[in-house]
């Protein structure tokens, strides 16, 4: 049985008590989405301002259990400055360390009971940095929507920055 | 308001640490500790006496019902019947035996009202009046109405104690077709009005449609002094099993309504250029309904009657003031309890937010103390923007809780609270 130590790092924490990058970028020339998770009502903004391919700043906004909070905050800080192509590989690694489990939960809701615990496999983890930290989520499979939700939310930014509408 | 908040009886007393000897979950243990199940609001644990009748029919009488001749077919028939008859009864259906259609749960039931009701009640610009303490189940149906054949919804306020606004009541239904109101709010814990309510509906020509999914299963519920026309509930939250629901209606609206869903079982005839639909309340439950569960919700409405709701509403008041007095002496400002602060006028539903702690963290560290507690919208979004929150954490009893799982309860959210600090 996992305890609480897999999942609330002291790294979590950190991020979710002094969150980086709050706030939101001006629109236009910055491009604002929004997530919700709809398990718990939650909510998140992200603006970003993507520059020549390069994702030149980041902010977030909105509510959050610590998970999606500090998530948030680790990817902001992760992506901050990267190109437009190293943020989407930092997606696909982070989601991939969650997908096992993601792609068995139906929207919002999970049954922990019935998902086999399976380490990820063939993810560079070592890529992800302390966003690592949050790899003991997996083990709890409600909270992985919480995990995920800023990733989702930063990839569909990224997909309107390519394509304004 | 006195028919819904029930009253002390001096004689009605119940123990819940003899009773919880009859929920076999209740036994489990969660990390290493005994469970503390604090979410009967969202679904209740169910007795050793109902698993035991569903059991029994599966074992001895099942048979599909209404459609044989043989021995089984038809004690299995007699039993349904027998369930139906029992429900009615339980909330004083004048005609229990035609007025109890099943459905899949308390969902299904509202979308029946909003689908065969308003559908042949409501056009353009008629109004339906909510409060804004609705689940979204008896939301959503009236919005999708909206969208379909602009009906309007007006929504009937609440104070910051978590009681509805009644001041401006008659202005509000006037000119109404009908009324959807929790008969308590899954929420805030607040018992409404709804006799004072349904009163002044009639009086304005509107229909009334309560939700009693958190009523039914701990409140003495009497339809003809509730003076309601339609009142829905779930089995899985008053002790019985998933997969069945109640809409009890008045013999004579529901006895011109459409069917709803077509198939076996809503017909007497059927040819090929049209059908002929069956009686009430069969014409309500096409194809083969959830026997088993019927058995068992039959079974869960014994169990509560024996016990007597009388009791189980005593005992829940006196529980309810232990808890909001317990959370209130140890966390002070620090936590904030939504709905009416006395006792009396509330069900055993606590929804609070603790500092800045979110509910999901919440629950999480509480689990490790065994506490089962829901973190969310709890399916009431409208309330939750009203209340300005996106979600709650929420702790609710049945008649198998007591002082000391309140007691855990406190202890656990205190670690909760140092651990995110
Ligand atoms: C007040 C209220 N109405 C409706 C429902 C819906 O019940 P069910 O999910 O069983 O259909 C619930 C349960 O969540 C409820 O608390």
């Amino acid at each position: 049985m996992p305890g609480l130590e897999d999942l609330y790092r002291e790294i979590i924490l950190d991020h979710y008590r002094s969150p980086r990058n709050r706030g939101e970028l001006e629109t236009p020339p910055a491009v604002r989405v929004e997530g919700f998770n709809p398990l718990c009502g939650d909510e998140i903004v992200v603006t970003i301002d993507v520059q020549d391919g390069v994702l030149a700043d980041i902010k977030i906004a909105g509510t959050g259990c610590s998970i999606s909070q500090s998530s948030a905050s680790m990817m902001s800080a992760a992506v901050k400055g990267k190109s437009v192509a190293e943020a989407r590989d930092l997606i696909a690694t982070f989601k991939g360390m969650m997908s096992i489990h993601e792609a068995t939960l139906p929207s919002g809701a999970g049954d922990a009971g019935t998902i086999e615990e399976t380490e990820p496999e063939a993810i560079d983890i070592d890529a992800l940095g302390e966003l690592a930290a949050l790899q003991g989520v997996v083990k709890f499979p409600v909270r992985i929507k919480c995990a995920t939700l800023s990733w989702n939310t930063l990839a569909q930014g990224l997909d309107e920055a390519a394509s304004p509408v | 308001m006195a028919e819904l908040t029930g009253t002390r009886s001096p004689t009605a007393t119940l123990d819940a640490a003899t009773l919880a000897k009859d929920f076999p979950l209740l036994t489990r243990e969660i990390h290493g500790r005994p469970i503390t199940y604090l979410d009967s609001a969202a679904s209740s644990q169910r007795p050793t006496a109902v698993l035991d009748a569903m059991r029994n029919y599966d074992e001895t009488t099942h048979a599909n019902v209404h459609r044989g001749v043989y021995t089984i077919a038809e004690e299995a028939t007699r039993r349904f019947e027998a369930a139906r008859t029992n429900v009615g009864r339980f909330i004083g259906a004048p005609d229990p035996g035609r007025e109890v259609v099943f459905t899949k749960n308390a969902t299904e039931a509202l979308n029946l009202v909003a689908h065969t009701w308003g559908r042949t009640h409501l056009g353009r610009g008629d109004v339906v009046v909510l409060t804004e303490m609705e689940h979204h189940a008896n939301i959503v149906p009236w919005h999708m109405l909206a969208a379909e054949r602009g009906i309007e919804l007006r929504w009937i306020p609440i104070d910051d104690d978590g009681q509805l606004v009644l001041d401006d009541l008659d202005a509000v239904l006037d000119g109404a077709k009908l009324l959807g109101v929790t008969c308590m709010s899954n929420v805030l814990g607040t018992l409404n009005p709804i006799t004072e309510l349904a009163a002044a509906a009639h009086a304005a020509g509107a229909v009334v449609l309560a939700d009693a999914c958190q009523s039914v299963p701990h409140l003495p519920t009497d339809v003809a002094s509730l003076g309601v026309d339609f009142l829905a509930f779930s089995a899985h939250k008053m002790l019985g099993p998933t997969g069945i629901g109640v809409l009890w209606g008045r013999e004579e609206l529901l006895a011109e309504l459409p069917p709803f869903l077509g198939g076996g079982e809503m017909i007497l005839d059927v040819r090929k250029d049209g059908f002929t639909p069956n009686d009430i309340p069969w014409r309500f439950e096409a194809g083969t309904p959830p026997i088993t569960e019927a058995i068992g919700l039959g079974a869960a409405v014994d169990y509560l009657r024996a016990v007597g709701m009388d009791a189980v509403r005593a005992h829940e008041i006196s529980l309810t003031a232990y808890a909001l007095d317990a959370l209130n002496e140890r966390f002070g400002d620090g936590i904030r309890i939504f709905g009416p602060s006395d006792a009396e006028a509330r069900g055993g539903v606590l929804s609070f937010a603790l500092g800045e702690v979110h509910p999901h963290d919440i629950s999480q560290i509480l689990d490790q103390y065994g506490v089962c507690v829901r973190a969310g919208h709890h399916c009431a979004k409208p309330l939750m923007r009203r209340l300005g929150v996106n979600s709650t954490a929420r702790a609710s009893f049945a008649l198998y809780n007591d002082e000391r799982d309140v007691d855990t309860l406190v202890e656990a959210l205190d670690e909760a609270k140092k651990f995110f600090a």
